[in-house]
């Protein structure tokens, strides 16, 4: 049962063939024989899970009418707050903090009576690639332990990919959702900036974070992005529409009469070899069915690796402020409330936070902040006229969404600028705004590790990306006979 | 040697800038919805919002937008068609974000201006005030600092944060620098901080309580030799809590820097801290080395765009400017320019206008507001507005004057008695006996007495000395315990005397 | 070749009110020197004709009304902190003045 989609699971529990209490312990059973391994949860809120799976038994067989997904359990990224519940964000800052309200991504899986079976690593604050920034040690990939899961969200991931959870949030600034769905073989969605509220989201670069829908497969990512999306009056930021009718597309995905628009900056060096070739090998796939595959161009998208490293740390750096040990989070140090608040951050934070605090305070300073912060917004604008222009020639944008398959933890750790690579493909959705999904595209050749296709639609066009994620998915799931993780190694077996 | 104001001015002018916060009077704060009641107990007034919690997010309240423009409309300014929130960014405990949510380059209203009105002696002079922003920010936490020995911060071991204040909506109101008030500084930074008041109050926008905080002043002076171009090192004073401290910390400071310029020494440019019992202001953190406070465009707000219609809409709501109304005051009533200066100066215009609404005679209730009772306020160190009488108290007064049933001397019991708190007039009147004697058989009873007792002052009268008959009057006065109308004792006694 | 020196991160630390080792202080300056010498290429496309982006969303005058809504019980607030007393914030001795 647990390797089904979470619409397949759906379905049991409304026949009635399993209940939700059944099914969130085999999933808790799960986690046990493979969690050690893995490493994707941080917290595991046994007691929690299990009682709310009883409530929506209940309600169930009381005849309430109840959402599509209730019933089904989830793992939430570290970085949403939960009432009550351990939220870490992945940092020694936040040991032990159990916040006093839930955020509105919480509030929404409650109301749907999906099942919150716990927390997942991720780097520390979101900053990172590959989950090795979290305080707490790595998450190891379920393809291979000794791999990295991506990051920052590579908890969510691996817990999909080791069938700990069939659905999970996670959150995407930079790619932090969609290069984890791409090494561990998942789907995962960043929605339109606005698409899912963040109030409750602990932020590190405001102006670019968002939470989306991580699952195994497309549709299962459409249902859950319908519970969590949507209006929020406690976020200014965001969008005061319908959700984009995703589950509708993904139900009905083809691509006949689509023009597809291959972004030539995002492919090339730098790119493994068999990545690009599952990509290519995709791009046949979608003519097959009927799309027109175009070339276009974005130039300015060589610059949104360097703006995303100066907006992201500038934002960030003010984000992080309140972190200072007199309210919330830890406290260390004696002396004067200022010692003890530098003392704390010093310890409260990694290597990578600091880093960016460090770059970001630069780039936001009197002085430089035209040359930098400025510029790089300057730069989005750019971006995003790319984006328009190239939008104007084709329905979707594509590209793969890594340059890599999951490198091997350690391997990269001392070097910034190669980890700040993985995000190349990903960063320019987050800095225009715009929706970014990745599907899958099979195994990679020199490595047998899976790589990611990624598909990018206009501002508040999710639907797009669903539409044509759910034909590739199909025809990907047909030429290879069986769902790509089948081919993951059997984990917890000692 | 100390110098004196006068030596200051002989050789220096002054040049001001004023900056004012105000506590917007909403209900919910201004990023949250919580409550803004002075005065609760400690962090019972707070959510993730307002506390900065991780993962909070603020939401701008639409009425604080609405009395800020109100606010800029009245002082003249233009309203941004476009303008944005900024962070600003540094660490206090009391600020739970580490950076304050305010306005940097893109204020919701600039360029306006305030005219206020100073007596001189060349009479009453006009001063324009111009108005460099009006923006939005929010308020910080409140401290309390313990373990030292005078709860101030230094020597203080630890402090203890209460975050009802957090959150909640402040304008600040900036001036450009102002220059040309000469001797006059410190009466223009008060006439403009009293000025700005009246405007705020008459708008319902805050209540404006300096006492309590809802309205505060920094003012920053500087020196320059008289007719020199460069402005001289500006010193920033806080904590100026009254009207009268804006005046006497302006004249302070323009008298410390003009000792230390005489001497060779320089001005420091720092934060001073406003003393009420001394009048002298001493250093706070010194301002050479700013903080950068890295301001950006908030990412969490979006930016504000009033519209057209909002802002006329506002406009067609503003109430009668207080300059305006105190024109029509004046022709109404009558008041020379210096009395109505009088008046403003004392703050008590509004108590008088409550006094002639209530039917008083307006020279009356202006003499007993601007005499009796400023005069007693003065003494308690307290406004006249904060004396336990009100305008219905002294209008009640007034009327029984008019209908001759108090003289001025007894009025002024009655008005001593309400001050005291022995109660409202009528009571007073009950309680202690006051009663004019008119009656004219009991007054001739007691002339008679007087004159029986007095028999050669009576005949100095009789004779043509009509001064004399001070004396017996006085007699009279005595008898009755002082409740016969002196006016009519006087007339009755010359007419029993012949000399009527 | 960008160069922030050691001193510079200090500086920034500072600012940042971060109590970086001397280790940390000389790495991060070699760090960074390297990262802004990549990032600062924005500067190349960054003309004065572009305006500059904070959000990535057309969006204009979002207010709530101004109304009262439940807050926090103190308990609930003072829930996560460090030391407390009286229903208070305990912090330890505050240097600076306020702003």
């Amino acid at each position: 049962m647990i390797k089904n989609s979470a619409v397949e699971m759906a379905k049991a529990l409304s026949s009635n063939e399993i209940s939700s209490v059944e099914l969130t312990q085999a999933h808790l059973d799960q986690i046990s024989k493979v969690d050690t391994d893995v490493h994707a949860f941080l917290h595991v809120d046994s007691e929690g899970a299990l009682a709310q799976a009883r409530d929506v038994d209940a309600r169930r067989k009381a005849g309430e009418k109840l959402a599509p997904l209730a019933g089904v359990p989830l793992a939430l990224k570290d970085v949403l707050v939960q009432k009550g519940i351990p939220t870490t964000c992945g940092s020694k800052m936040l040991e032990g903090w159990r916040p006093p309200y839930d955020s509105t991504v919480v509030s929404r899986l409650k109301d749907n009576g999906i099942i919150i079976l716990g927390k997942t690593n991720m780097d520390e604050f979101a900053m990172g690639s590959s989950t090795e920034n979290s305080a707490y040690g790595p998450t190891h990939n379920p393809w291979d332990l000794a791999r990295i899961p991506g990051g920052s969200g590579g908890g969510s991931s691996a817990a999909l990919a080791a069938f700990e959870a069939p659905l999970a949030i996670g959150t995407d600034t930079g790619g932090s959702i969609r290069q984890p769905a791409a090494v561990t073989g998942t789907v995962g969605v960043k929605p339109t900036y606005g698409g899912v509220s963040r109030y409750g989201l602990v932020a590190f670069s405001s102006s670019l974070d968002q939470a989306g829908p991580c699952a195994r497969t497309v549709l299962d990512a459409a249902y859950l992005h319908e519970a969590i999306g949507g209006y929020d009056r406690m976020d200014s930021t965001s969008i005061n529409a319908p959700i984009p009718p995703v589950v509708e597309a993904a139900k009905n995905g083809n691509v006949k009469g689509m023009t597809i628009g291959v972004i030539k900056e995002l492919q090339g060096d730098g790119y493994q070899p068999g990545v690009l070739k599952l990509f290519n090998q995709s791009l046949e796939l979608l003519a097959s069915l009927g799309a027109e595959i175009v070339e276009v161009s974005c130039k300015y998208f060589d610059y949104a690796l360097a703006a995303y490293y100066l907006i992201a740390p500038s934002e960030c750096s003010s984000n992080l402020a309140r972190f200072d040990a007199m309210r919330y989070g830890i406290r260390v140090g004696e002396g004067s409330a200022e010692e003890v608040m530098s003392a704390t951050r010093q310890q409260g934070f990694g290597r990578e936070v600091k880093r960016r605090i460090i770059l970001g305070t630069y780039a936001l300073s009197s002085g430089y902040y035209d040359a930098y912060y400025g510029s790089a917004q300057k730069v989005r604008t750019l971006i995003s006229r790319d984006f328009e222009a190239a939008f104007a020639k084709a329905d979707v944008l594509v590209s793969p969404t890594a340059p890599t398959t999951a490198f091997k933890i350690g391997e990269k750790a001392n070097d910034p600028i190669a980890m700040y690579l993985n995000d190349i493909a990903t960063i320019p959705t987050n800095l225009a705004g715009i929706g970014g999904m990745s599907i899958p595209s099979g195994l990679a050749e020199e490595d047998g590790l899976p790589a990611g296709f990624q598909i990018m639609a206009p501002a508040m066009k999710d639907d797009r990306m669903y539409q044509v994620g759910s034909a590739l998915e199909a025809a990907l799931l047909s030429k290879w006979g069986k769902p790509i993780l089948d081919n993951a190694p059997s984990l917890g077996a000692r | 040697m100390a110098l004196t104001y006068d030596d200051v001015i002989a050789k220096y002018e002054p040049v001001l800038g004023l900056e004012v916060h105000v506590e917007l009077g909403t209900e919910s704060k201004m990023f949250c919805g919580c409550n803004t009641v002075f005065g609760a107990e400690p962090n019972t007034q707070t959510c993730p919002i307002c506390l900065g919690l991780p993962g909070s997010l603020p939401v701008v309240n639409a009425k604080a937008i609405e009395y800020t423009i109100a606010i800029g409309l009245a002082l003249n300014c233009s309203i941004a068609p476009y303008s944005r929130f900024a962070r600003k960014n540094y660490f206090y405990p009391d600020m739970p974000k580490n950076f304050q949510t305010s306005q940097y380059d893109e204020p919701i209203c600039i360029n306006g201006y305030l005219d206020v009105t100073v007596d001189t002696e060349g009479g009453p002079r006009e001063f324009r005030i111009e108005i460099e922003r009006v923006h939005m920010e929010e308020d910080t936490g409140k401290s309390l600092h313990m373990g030292g020995s005078t709860g101030r911060i230094h020597g203080a071991d630890y402090s203890l944060l209460d975050y009802n204040r957090a959150g909640i909506p402040l304008v600040e109101i900036v001036t450009k620098v102002v220059t040309g008030t000469g001797k006059y500084a410190p009466e223009v930074a008060r006439a403009y901080v009293s000025e700005l008041r009246d405007i705020l109050r008459g708008l319902g926008v805050s209540d404006v309580k300096m006492e309590q905080g809802s309205l505060r002043c920094d003012a920053n002076v500087s020196l320059r030799l008289i007719g020199a171009d460069k402005l001289g090192t500006r010193s920033e004073t806080k904590n100026v809590n009254s009207l009268r401290s804006v005046e006497r910390a302006v004249r302070g400071e323009m008298i410390r820097h003009a000792e230390l310029l005489n001497k060779g020494e320089r001005v420091i440019q720092e934060t001073r801290h406003f003393h009420e019992d001394t009048g002298l202001t001493t250093p706070g953190r010194s301002k050479e080395q700013a903080e950068d406070y890295r301001y950006f465009p908030e990412p969490d707000l979006v930016p504000v765009a009033p519209s057209a219609e909002l802002i006329e809409k506002i406009r067609a709501t503003l109430p009668e400017k207080p300059s305006v109304r105190r024109k029509k005051l004046q022709e109404a009533w009558q008041v020379p320019d210096k009395e109505m200066a009088a008046m403003i100066n004392a703050d008590v215009l509004d108590l008088v206008e409550a006094t002639v609404k209530l039917g008083a005679d307006p020279t009356r209730a202006r003499g007993w507001w601007l005499g009796e009772i400023a005069r007693i306020a003065n003494e308690r160190g307290i406004g006249a507005a904060e004396m336990p009488i009100t305008p219905a108290d002294v209008a009640e007064v007034v009327s029984l004057i008019t209908s001759g049933e108090l003289t001025d001397k007894l009025a002024r019991q009655v008005i001593e008695g309400v001050i005291n708190g022995e109660g409202r007039p009528a009571e007073i009147i009950e309680k202690r006996g006051i009663k004019v004697v008119s009656d004219d058989s009991a007054l001739m009873a007691a002339i008679e007495k007087a004159i029986a007792a007095q028999p050669d002052v009576a005949e100095k009268v009789r004779n043509g000395h009509v001064p004399a008959a001070g004396a017996l009057i006085g007699a009279v006065m005595k008898e009755t315990k002082g409740q016969a109308d002196a006016a009519k004792v006087r007339e009755l006694l010359l007419k029993h005397l012949g000399q009527a | 070749m960008s160069n922030i020196s050691r001193d510079d991160v200090a500086n920034l630390a500072k600012l940042a009110r971060i109590d970086l080792s001397e280790d940390e202080l000389n790495h991060l300056s070699k760090e960074l020197s390297v990262i802004l010498d990549a990032v600062a290429r924005v500067q190349e496309v960054a003309s004065a004709d572009v305006p500059p982006t904070s959000h990535p969303l057309p969006l204009q005058n979002v207010f709530r009304v101004d109304e009262v809504r439940p807050s926090l019980t103190p308990s609930e607030a003072l829930s996560g902190a460090p030391a407390q007393e009286e229903q208070r914030f305990k912090v330890p001795q505050i240097l600076g003045e306020e702003q």
